[in-house]
């Protein structure tokens, strides 16, 4: 039997979510310098891949948010 | 319409104006996580932005410039020139009796003039301390991350003429 209230299990997924987003940040940050690097070093091929991986990063960070959102509204709630 | 203020513990300015700092900077994690997707959002404009300038870029037209003639610098000597336009600062230097270098001046760090140290036989960049090999214009030491534009030469009836460039920024 869990016994941990839903407002903490709540504040875990969210706290969860937040860590998640902000390790997803960090590498689409390192990603755009790496692009930019590369572009300007004069391989332009490596433009569509990053703004690729770019999308399915800002995917996965949107998703984490709406489900952040919901959960939020969702223990509140109660 | 109240005339009185009612009773109350707290001083009169902030009956006033009841908003509390602690308050005001208070942020949620939702505001906060917010903050981040937006974040995100902004590199992914920026992968956009990098995308939409390689698929409109345009190479640059390199015509034949005449640069020196073969006898005109000594051993170590150098002479500085604009290719392929005007905005575009080259060095050429002779290392060699029969061999020349020419390559982009600018740094590709933060763009400051690269100069040639004669004594370490490299090109170096004053603002950040970046080295050049006078060979291929790879970086030695400092913080630029790319090798030097090189200019491509070629000689013809003893005249130095510019043909190209190779390794250029785009």
């Amino acid at each position: 039997m869990n016994a941990d209230p839903p407002q903490n299990r709540g504040l875990t997924a969210i706290n969860s979510a937040m860590v998640l987003i902000v390790v997803l940040l960090i590498v689409q940050i390192w990603l755009l310098s790496a692009t930019l690097e590369s572009y300007l070093a004069g391989h332009r091929e490596v433009a569509v891949p990053g703004a690729i991986i770019s999308g399915i990063l800002f995917a996965a960070c949107l998703g984490l948010y709406l489900s952040v959102d919901r959960i939020d509204s969702e223990v509140r709630k109660g | 319409m109240k005339w009185f203020r009612k009773p109350s513990s707290a001083p009169l300015w902030q009956d006033e104006f009841p908003v509390f700092t602690a308050d005001e900077r208070y942020v949620s994690r939702r505001q906060f996580t917010k903050f981040l997707t937006l974040t995100s959002f902004g590199m992914l404009v920026g992968n956009l932005w990098v995308l939409a300038r390689s698929v409109f870029y345009r190479s640059p037209s390199h015509p034949r410039q005449l640069l020196a003639a073969a006898d005109e610098l000594a051993v170590g000597g150098v002479k500085l020139f604009t290719y392929p336009t005007a905005e575009d600062p080259c060095i050429l230097v002779r290392t060699g009796d029969n061999y020349y270098a020419a390559y982009s001046q600018k740094c590709t760090h933060l763009s400051c003039a690269v100069y040639y140290a004669k004594e370490q036989n490299r090109l170096e960049c004053p603002c950040h301390e970046g080295f050049f090999s006078i060979a291929d214009g790879a970086v030695l030491q400092g913080p630029p991350q790319r090798a030097l534009p090189r200019v491509a030469l070629e000689m013809t009836d003893g005249q130095i003429m510019a043909v190209a460039m190779e390794g250029e920024s785009a």
